[in-house]
């Protein structure tokens, strides 16, 4: 038998396995899946609703924002709903929206693998999220809670009249569903890589998943005794906290903060990983710099869990802690400008196409610089010390946090999308998307800096003291609803690509790693018909490999004939 | 009407201070955002995918002495910016000794000022030009936060510890006073002003009772003094040290050792932990003995007042001899040397490095 009659023979047989959607339809196989990407997509759908909710909780605070003597809510509903919004797109939403759909999507093809190392741990971490997140739903609905997503004690402990303990619950469920997840990623990194998978071939983004594991699996279970503390001192009276039961409340701050900031990590350093492999796609050319940046996501993991005194600047923290806490806080500062700068040179000599996933990492990159830059404001003793609680810290968070977590989900979201749903979306409303959705991140934030300095608070219901203060809210507010729009749009067509799209090829962007080389157009449940053996590095690049599929052949309703 | 401001007023010293930092912050940020955004555009455009005729050969991935220069210049100017800015708040987190005391009692949702003449404010704080102030606070439930943009300083008010807040203010007018800290329902009606007088209308303002709230007849010391009285402590607590307690005369300053071995040193919080939890910090060489007297906050500070009085170093005694003095404002050497019951310098200066250490860190 000739070589070329036996490959023909495996690829029909292949025609006919089923992909990992097709293989069941039934409610019940999704439920119990033991599927990587299965559970990804169930994470995806959870995830999404949760940004729903947040969204919906700061269109009411941005509306309320408008006028200085606020709209129709009273201060308990607006203080209930700035604090729904920052729990549930931090503990809901950004904490697991990369690492749990694309990482755990991502992770087993990126390294050829048939799965992650603990399956049923992986379900069992997408129920700890899903319970976690019915006591958040839980406290929601039944009356919310008044403390701000930070949880300060002794308002939380003592004086808040809401949902605290239900919160907290939510929270720290969620928190254990993190640590399983990272448990499973560092297990399946160390040791199902693919043969000749050595640790500097690996992805970007299974280096920043690694890091990003070994954060979660270090801070978590520090903020689940914190939060557990603050529900123990609120129920039974026990003194940990409070000075009125011999308790201390700065001691809250160190604990909360010793996860709270490396948390930032778990939400930024997975986005970066995402970035480097939509660059070095676009460009067609191998990641410039892969050592420094791989060693960098290490790097922050490891300074960052130094630097949480930087949010005590001025809660009674002494001038020397405060002046240690400040210099390690610029130092955390620079494996992120190396990043930036090696993405930047990746484009020196690039074959660049700039489609959908490349204009929003290029959207990343410009709202990360900013964020990371107002960063230092935050981390100079002196500025900080006007600037703290004010909406300046409010605006550099959302740049690095919405501008950089954001950006780089759609970003992987609009890249794998056709690996993960076998389906292209309409390239055009991509680039539009993205547009609308990058003006109005600006107009909704960049307001919010001046205002800041001006010495606005954070979390302030109204602002009859300083009316001056009104124009940069309603510009704010504005922005939020240019914000809002262009969120829709993404959802939009992407939810109809899932009937109307094309139909995906194996590899439509010609990408270079084996999720898009070794794998079908949609994965089957055991990803790869034989382990790959892999010989050459990381993003293997070169300006002759065919470019990306061409944007009209991505538009909705256009059959493709399947390849 | 409103007008568009894009910067807050400089309602003080610092603030003028501060905002050279910002500013040159703000440059570089600017600096920084343009060259990485003019770099990626150039790039973008250069090498896009339809221009062919561009030199792609000889790529390279890595190259070290690019690395080192992207890492070495910022972390150079990233320091350079962590020292001015660490030297700056120093300033700001160090109080003049000629300072006037104020004093603060936060709550859910009101500031509550007490001046050392006796005078109280609620959420309005009316103070003269140019002279500093230490606000000396502490909080009755959460944590809040007392900030005045304009004089860009901010600290918590803490429940069971006294924090500080400094400035000296330059301009006459009305300024902003927030609370930063979320401290529930009311939080952001939790503000006021801070008004900026000129000193003789300060004096006059002084002298007509202060605003519509009602002036207390006694100063703080006075009132202090009382509640010494009238609550026995002066049984125990007397000119000279007894068999059950220590005098309270000169505390302000003095290192003290306590039974348990550790070291403090006399200050408003010291003497705040030894008023109401005094099985905390039981001297060396004492007993055990001096029950637990539930003052309020408000009440505790007036006698930190007065016991500090007795170490002569009480606002109004400082004020006095500030009256008295000739010339600019005094540091602390020279209210040490006027003031021979309390020997603060000396005292200092005798102890190891660490206790140093430790008073400025309790003072901070």
């Amino acid at each position: 038998m000739s070589n070329v009659v036996e490959k023909k023979n495996q690829k029909d047989s292949h025609m006919e396995e089923k992909n990992y959607i097709t293989t069941d339809y039934t409610l019940k196989s999704w439920f119990i899946t033991k599927d990587h990407k299965r559970i990804a997509m169930l994470y995806l759908v959870t995830v999404l609703i949760f940004f729903f909710v947040g969204s919906v909780a700061a269109g009411f605070v941005r509306f309320e924002l408008t006028s200085p003597n606020g709209q129709f809510l009273e201060s308990e509903t607006y203080n209930r709903m700035f604090t729904a919004h920052g729990v549930v797109m931090i503990f809901f939403f950004l904490l697991v929206a990369i690492p749990a759909v694309l990482g755990n999507f991502l992770l087993p093809l990126m390294i050829g693998a048939r799965d992650l190392a603990f399956p049923k741990l992986n379900l069992l971490s997408y129920y700890l999220f899903l319970g976690g997140a019915l006591f958040g739903v839980t406290a929601l609905v039944t009356g919310g809670v008044d403390t701000g997503w930070t949880f300060y004690t002794p308002l939380s402990s003592m004086y808040s009249n809401s949902q605290v303990v239900l919160t907290l619950t939510g929270a720290f469920i969620a928190g254990f569903s993190s640590i399983s997840t990272a448990v499973n990623f560092i297990v399946t990194i160390h040791k199902m890589r693919a043969p000749g998978l050595t640790w500097f071939r690996l992805p970007l983004f299974v280096w920043a998943h690694y890091a990003t594991s070994v954060i979660i699996l270090l801070g978590t279970p520090v903020v689940a005794i914190t939060l557990a503390l603050v529900a123990v001192e609120r129920l039974l009276h026990i003194g940990v906290f409070s000075p009125e039961y011999g308790g201390d409340p700065v001691l809250f701050q160190h604990m909360f903060w010793f996860y709270s900031h490396p948390a930032v990590y778990i939400m930024i350093l997975p986005a970066m990983g995402v970035i480097n492999e939509v660059i070095a796609c676009f460009s067609r050319n191998r990641i410039f710099g892969y050592k420094f940046i791989a060693a960098s996501s290490l790097a922050i993991a490891a300074l960052g869990f130094l630097v949480w005194g930087h949010h005590m600047f001025v809660s009674s923290e002494s001038y020397y802690q405060a002046a240690f806490f400040s210099l390690m806080s610029f130092l955390v500062a620079i494996p992120s400008a190396i990043k930036v700068f090696n993405w930047s040179a990746t484009l020196y000599k690039g074959m660049i196409y700039v489609t959908t996933p490349m204009a929003y990492a290029i959207g990343f990159l410009g709202l990360f610089v900013i964020g990371g830059l107002t960063g230092l404001y935050c981390s100079c003793l002196a500025t900080d010390e006007h600037l703290t609680g004010t909406y300046f810290i409010v605006a550099h968070f959302h740049y690095v946090m919405v501008g950089g977590t954001i950006m780089a989900f759609l970003a992987g979201i609009h890249f794998w999308w056709p690996k993960m749903t076998g389906r292209l979306y309409p390239e055009s409303w991509g680039k539009i998307g993205m547009l609308i959705i990058f003006s109005g991140f600006h107009m909704t934030f960049m307001p919010q800096f001046i205002v800041g300095f001006l010495g606005m608070p954070r979390r302030y219901h109204y602002y009859y003291f300083a009316p001056e203060f009104q124009i940069y809210h309603v510009l704010s507010t504005a922005g939020a609803g240019v914000l809002a729009i262009g969120f829709m749009i993404p959802v939009v067509y992407l939810i109809l690509s899932l009937k109307h799209g094309a139909k995906a090829p194996q590899n439509p962007w010609n990408a270079k790693g084996l999720e898009w080389e070794k794998v079908d157009a949609v994965p089957t449940t055991h990803n790869f018909h034989e382990i790959p053996v892999v010989n050459e590095p990381a993003y293997n690049y070169s300006i002759d490999d065919e470019p990306p599929i061409e944007a009209e052949k991505t538009r909705l309703g256009v059959v493709r004939e399947s390849n | 009407m409103k007008e568009l401001k894009f910067a807050p007023v400089q309602g003080s010293e610092y603030a003028a201070q501060h905002d050279a930092l910002f500013y040159l912050i703000t440059a570089l940020t600017v600096f920084f955002t343009l060259l990485v955004g003019v770099m990626i555009l150039y790039l973008l455009i250069k090498y896009r995918a339809s221009n062919k005729n561009v030199d792609r050969s000889n790529r390279i991935h890595h190259h070290l002495g690019l690395e080192l220069t992207w890492t070495i210049i910022p972390t150079i100017l990233g320091l350079g910016v962590f020292f001015w800015g660490m030297l700056l708040y120093k300033d700001s987190r160090t109080s003049d000794d000629n300072a006037s005391d104020i004093y603060v009692v936060g709550k859910q949702w009101m500031w509550h000022f007490q001046h050392p003449n006796g005078l109280r404010e609620n959420n309005e704080l009316h103070i003269p030009l140019g002279r500093p102030v230490k606000i000396t606070m502490i909080s009755q439930d959460v944590i809040h936060a007392l900030y005045i943009p304009q004089f860009r300083v901010q600290f918590h008010t803490i429940p069971g510890r006294y924090t500080t807040v400094n400035f000296t203010p330059n301009a006459v007018g009305k300024f902003n006073l927030f609370c930063t800290m979320h401290c529930g329902a009311q939080h952001s009606e939790m503000g006021g002003y801070v008004y900026v007088m000129q000193p003789d209308e300060y004096d006059k303002w002084l002298a007509n009772g202060g605003n519509r709230f009602t002036k207390k007849a006694d100063t703080m010391v006075e009132s202090g003094r009382k509640l010494f009285v009238e609550n026995g402590c002066v049984n125990c607590h007397q000119e000279k040290d007894t068999y059950r307690a220590p005098s309270l005369k000169g505390l302000i300053g003095k290192i003290r050792r306590m039974n348990d071995g550790r070291v403090l040193v006399g200050n408003e919080s010291y003497i705040r932990e030894s008023i109401l939890m005094p099985y905390n910090n039981v001297l060396e060489g004492y007993e055990n003995v001096m029950p637990v007297y539930p003052f309020t906050e408000e009440e505790v500070t007036q006698l930190v007042e007065y016991i500090k009085s007795l170490s002569g170093v009480s606002s109004e005694q400082r004020d006095a001899r500030a009256a008295s003095a000739v010339g600019p404002a005094k540091r602390r050497d020279d209210v040490a040397k006027q003031n021979n019951d309390a020997n603060i310098t000396k005292q200092v200066e005798a102890t190891s490095a660490e206790e140093i250490h430790s008073e400025v860190t309790s003072e901070l």
